[in-house]
């Protein structure tokens, strides 16, 4: 069978989570002010917050997401990471000083810092919610599926473990304990990554991974009949009947004549011996009609020159149809310019004590990031040929890779993964929290309240949130992470960006033109997504050729559209009072 | 549009991050209209492909370096 779990698995991976709220416990005993619970007093070390930068955005999409991606559909997923990565100059050469010398608590702290305007508080407050929630679909649905092959649970029984670890993590201390828990799941991360590329080296390429019985190459068909059973060709399945795994070498390059496994090789060699292999991926195919939904998984061999090029997932890359480029286009924008407006990325700004250390903090993340996304190249690919793929879910790859080595490490990976999933989603629902309590009731609403009023309100945001979390992770439990994370990073690149960077950089920037820009924003990018092919299929479950715009990806067209709209009404609006905390005061230390 | 933070510094942080966008924008270039040239070997072992996006990562962590040699942390 794919999964079975394993007392050692469970025991690692309690011990995992036990250890991550036995520490948010652990610093939530020293006392909380909202200064604590907000921006762990500014005073967290540029190196622990580059790591925890890494923590915080190495979320399920990078890890489950794109390693999945590039198993299934090959080069196509390092695109994302290509794209993730290159979002951090934004932050580093634009964003970083200039946010740390505006901002207080929260994104909107920065954006209003020049104009002390509620309707500023107000749109970005929305803004952060809708972003954040957004960004917390990916994660949750990652959760679910990681406890399914780990602890033999349900799906659901993952999403709810995580919100309630999660709302644990962010109620009992804030931003020190999810800076914590941050930085080591960064650092975990990266480091077993390593091991595990390490492992694939090693162990280098062999026809058929290697194993008896993955030579079988016959289709395999999945019904899910309407009472939700499942049957596996024609066979209701059980422990000892399942799919196949699959994913494996069917020829090595010539110069391996006569061998079966290639032995040891080093990075690069790893790549070309690829390249000039046989590869067999596994193409699923869906009917429905009576008796149920059947997919059926056919193999296909493929040149590996092939697929370590563009164009295995998006493919409007090989048939040159004008929308397709423009939705790839539009995607690879958004994660350019999404990754400086992410409000749970901006806040970590705040938690450092002053510019410099908000400059180099973002160097060290820029490297443990970029690392990371080197070694889930190789992951993608080790996974692609370790004969131990499901063909029903990407993101199990990366888990399921590292099952084929041993089930230790198979058990130490989906619990890293999963402190993956606490890490980020602690980060979303403390930027959510902050929006809530900090944002809305105190700054919109003008509710008074004392320090530890505030630290309350901000704890029961984080609960509502939490609750949120966990019914939407339940609901779209069928996408891929990758997938749902572009999304959140349209809206905040169409939401967010125009307005951090005008304000930045052009005088004229006036409150109702950073108003105008941040709702029409959200709104436009929001409604185009709605109004996509891909949620037309994927979520309404509608035809393609019923969507009402062109191409799924919004930012192409509303991040130009949110630059437009803030300097049109800039103009039309009265010069906003220019504040002497305006923008030029962005260069210096607070 | 001028910029209101004229300091040496941050107008240096812009070369880099406009380096960097010449870079991302040449490569999404490739990918969108040529993406047969990127399944050439010019270096023998890897593809255009792989070794143009590894440049990429490579490139960000390098620029990001620079720029605190170049101006140090204050």
């Amino acid at each position: 069978m794919l999964y079975e779990s394993s007392p050692l698995a469970i025991a690692i991976f309690a011990t995992f989570v036990i250890g991550v709220i036995g520490l948010s416990f652990y610093l939530g005993r020293k006392g909380q002010s909202a200064q604590a619970y907000y921006a762990a007093h500014g005073e967290v070390h540029w190196f622990v917050n580059g790591i925890a930068f890494a923590g915080d955005y190495l979320s399920a999409a990078s890890f489950l997401g794109i390693c999945g991606m590039i198993a299934f559909h090959g080069y196509d997923g390092f695109l994302y990471s290509i794209g993730f990565l290159a979002g951090w100059i934004v932050a580093l050469f634009v964003i970083a000083e200039p946010i740390k010398a505006l901002g207080r608590f929260t994104f909107a702290d920065a954006l209003d810092a020049r104009f002390n305007s509620r309707g500023i508080k107000l749109a970005v407050a929305i803004s952060t919610l809708v972003v954040s929630v957004f960004y917390l679909i990916p994660q949750m649905v990652g959760a679910g599926d990681l406890i399914v092959p780990l602890l033999g649970l349900p799906h659901w029984a993952g999403v709810v473990l995580v919100g309630v670890a999660v709302t644990l993590i962010v109620v009992t201390a804030g931003m020190v304990s999810t800076t914590w828990v941050q930085f080591i799941k960064g650092s975990l991360l990266v480091f077993f990554c390593g091991v595990l590329v390490v492992l694939i080296l090693d162990r280098g390429l062999a026809v058929n991974a290697g194993r008896p019985g993955a030579e079988n190459l016959a289709p395999q068909v999945r019904t899910v009949r309407p009472d939700g059973s499942v049957l596996v060709d024609g066979v209701l399945q059980s422990d000892t009947h399942d799919l196949r795994p699959v994913g494996t070498i069917l020829r090595l390059p010539e110069r391996y004549a006569g061998k079966t496994s290639t032995g040891p090789l080093r990075p690069l060699e790893y790549l070309g011996v690829l390249e000039d292999s046989s590869i067999i991926t596994w193409t699923p195919s869906k009917r429905v009609d009576e008796a149920g939904v059947h997919t059926t998984f056919t193999p296909v061999e493929r040149r590996g020159i092939d697929l370590l090029k563009p164009g295995g997932y998006f493919k409007g890359l090989t048939t040159g149809k004008l929308a397709d480029r423009l939705d790839f286009a539009s995607l690879m924008l958004a994660l350019f310019c999404g990754t400086a407006s992410l409000p749970h990325i901006l806040i970590r700004y705040y938690t450092v004590k002053d510019a410099a250390a908000a400059r180099k903090s973002t160097v060290v993340g820029i490297a443990a990031i970029g690392a990371f996304y080197v070694l889930t190249l190789y992951l993608g690919l080790g996974a692609m040929t370790s004969g131990a793929l499901d063909p029903t879910s990407s993101n199990m790859a990366a888990p399921l890779l590292a099952k084929s080595f041993s089930t230790t490490l198979f058990a130490i990976i989906s619990a890293i993964a999963f402190t993956t999933v606490l890490g980020t989603v602690s980060g979303l629902i403390m930027a959510g929290s902050g929006a809530v309590a900090h944002d809305l009731v105190e700054n919109v609403c003008g509710v008074r309240m004392t320090d530890h009023e505030k630290v309350r309100c901000g704890k029961l945001a984080a609960v509502g949130l939490g609750v949120v979390a966990m019914a939407l992770g339940i609901i779209f439990r069928s996408f891929n992470v990758s997938f749902l994370v572009g999304w959140a990073f349209n809206i905040a690149a169409s939401a967010n960006l125009p307005a951090l960077v005008m304000l930045l950089f052009w005088r004229r920037t006036t409150k109702q033109g950073i108003i105008a820009a941040v709702t029409v924003g959200m709104v436009a990018s929001l409604g185009w997504i709605l109004l996509s092919a891909d949620t037309f299929e994927k979520v309404y479950g509608w035809s393609r050729e019923a969507s009402l715009v062109p191409f799924s990806q919004p930012g192409l067209v509303t991040i130009p559209l949110g630059f437009f709209v803030l300097v049109a009404v800039s103009l039309l609006s009265p010069r906003s009072p220019g504040l002497p905390a305006g923008p030029a005061r962005a260069r210096g230390s607070r | 549009m001028a910029s209101p933070d004229e300091s040496p510094g941050r107008r240096l942080g812009l070369v880099f991050f406009w380096i960097y966008v010449a870079l991302y924008a040449g490569f999404m270039g490739l990918v969108l209209f040529r993406p047969d040239l990127l399944s050439l070997r010019p270096f023998g072992g890897v593809n255009l492909a792989i070794a143009s996006g590894m440049g990429l990562i490579a490139a960000a962590f390098g620029l990001a370096l620079l720029s605190l040699v170049v101006r140090p942390g204050r």
